[in-house]
């Protein structure tokens, strides 16, 4: 009986972790956004922004990541 | 686990087991040769063979393997010069190692059938707790006691400063379990991911040939992500550290 709702709290302790995911994607499309909108404007400085970009973007994937890690966490132990 | 190495795989999450190859007892220590050990000894090989063979040549006009060796040498000595400075030519070696390790652990186990070594945390954290105690011993014998004002950033009202400091100190010590963790979780994340949507191939395409077609197409662009993912983590690795490193030797003289 517990271990059934104990299993049943683990799956939508895990769906409500996924949750977080959405901040990181409102994070990657704002960092993409404003690049593109930045080299828009001046096409020259756009290469060389690009590295920073690429940083930008990796850290906030991170956030994801660490969200999925948790929803792996409260599912499996 | 022995006997799964026959049979199917049960589940995404098999890949990543360990399995001991050549069991070893070292004073009550498990230090047996793992497959994690192989893969890291195969990675380790393969960068070296990489770069000494591709720069045998040392033509002035780089061929197309010397290219390669060239452009991932100049992408890792511009990120030290742009981002620790020239003090950081001393901490080259180190950076250009870390990358070179973890981008050929992610693009080897990117293979299938093989084992990607950066995907247990504990080889990832490994890697980040060195830096971060590299690093932080680094800062100390550099300034001595004006290193803890790496925590206070000037310009700040002194009525913040209780507030900022310990905000300050937790995101400091989080850096060698952010760092790990990012890597890490990537690598399973994406892993995972592969194996899930291969199932979905079986299972789908068993119903009718026509089903499997999608998630077939659906592993055909995850295998194009992860390829970019193992560069870019790798990247974002290196970067990170020569952050850290310039935080520890210029305080915050920027």
């Amino acid at each position: 009986m517990e271990n059934e709702t104990y299993e049943a709290a683990k799956l939508i302790g895990a769906g409500l972790a996924t949750i977080g995911v959405a901040g990181a994607g409102v994070g990657i499309g704002t960092i993409f956004g404003h690049y593109v909108s930045a080299g828009i404007r001046n096409p020259a400085a756009a290469p060389k922004m690009f590295g920073n970009v690429l940083l930008g973007f990796a850290l906030t994937e991170a956030i994801a990541i660490y969200a999925l890690v948790l929803a792996f966490l409260i599912l499996f132990s | 686990m022995a006997e799964e190495a026959h049979g199917a795989k049960h589940g995404p999450l098999d890949q990543f087991e360990i399995d001991r190859i050549l069991p070893l007892d070292v004073f009550g220590i498990d230090a047996s040769f793992t497959n994690s050990a192989l893969w890291m000894v195969i990675v380790v090989a393969t960068v070296t063979l990489f770069l000494s063979l591709s720069m045998s040549g040392r033509a002035v006009v780089p061929g197309r393997w010397q290219s390669l060796a060239e452009a991932a040498y100049d992408l890792i000595a511009s990120a030290v010069r742009d981002n620790v400075g020239t003090e950081g030519r001393a901490y080259f070696p180190l950076v250009f190692t870390l990358f070179m390790f973890i981008l050929f652990a992610n693009f080897l186990g990117l293979i299938p059938f093989s084992f990607t070594v950066t995907s247990h945390i504990i080889v990832t954290f490994a890697m980040a707790g060195f830096i971060f105690v590299g690093v932080t011993v680094l800062g100390i014998a550099r300034h001595r006691l004006k290193f803890f004002t790496l925590f206070a950033p000037p310009g700040v009202p002194i009525y913040l400063v209780p507030l900022l400091v310990p905000i300050e100190i937790i995101g400091y010590l989080t850096r060698p379990i952010s760092l790990s963790v990012r890597l890490a979780a990537n690598m399973l994340a994406g892993h995972t991911m592969l194996e899930v949507f291969a199932g979905f191939v079986v299972t789908m395409g068993a119903a009718n040939i026509i089903f499997g077609i999608a998630p077939f197409a659906a592993v055909i662009a995850i295998y194009a992500l992860e390829v970019i993912v193992a560069f870019l983590q790798a990247y974002v690795f290196a970067v990170l550290t020569c952050l850290y490193l310039s935080d520890a030797i210029h305080l915050h003289q920027h």
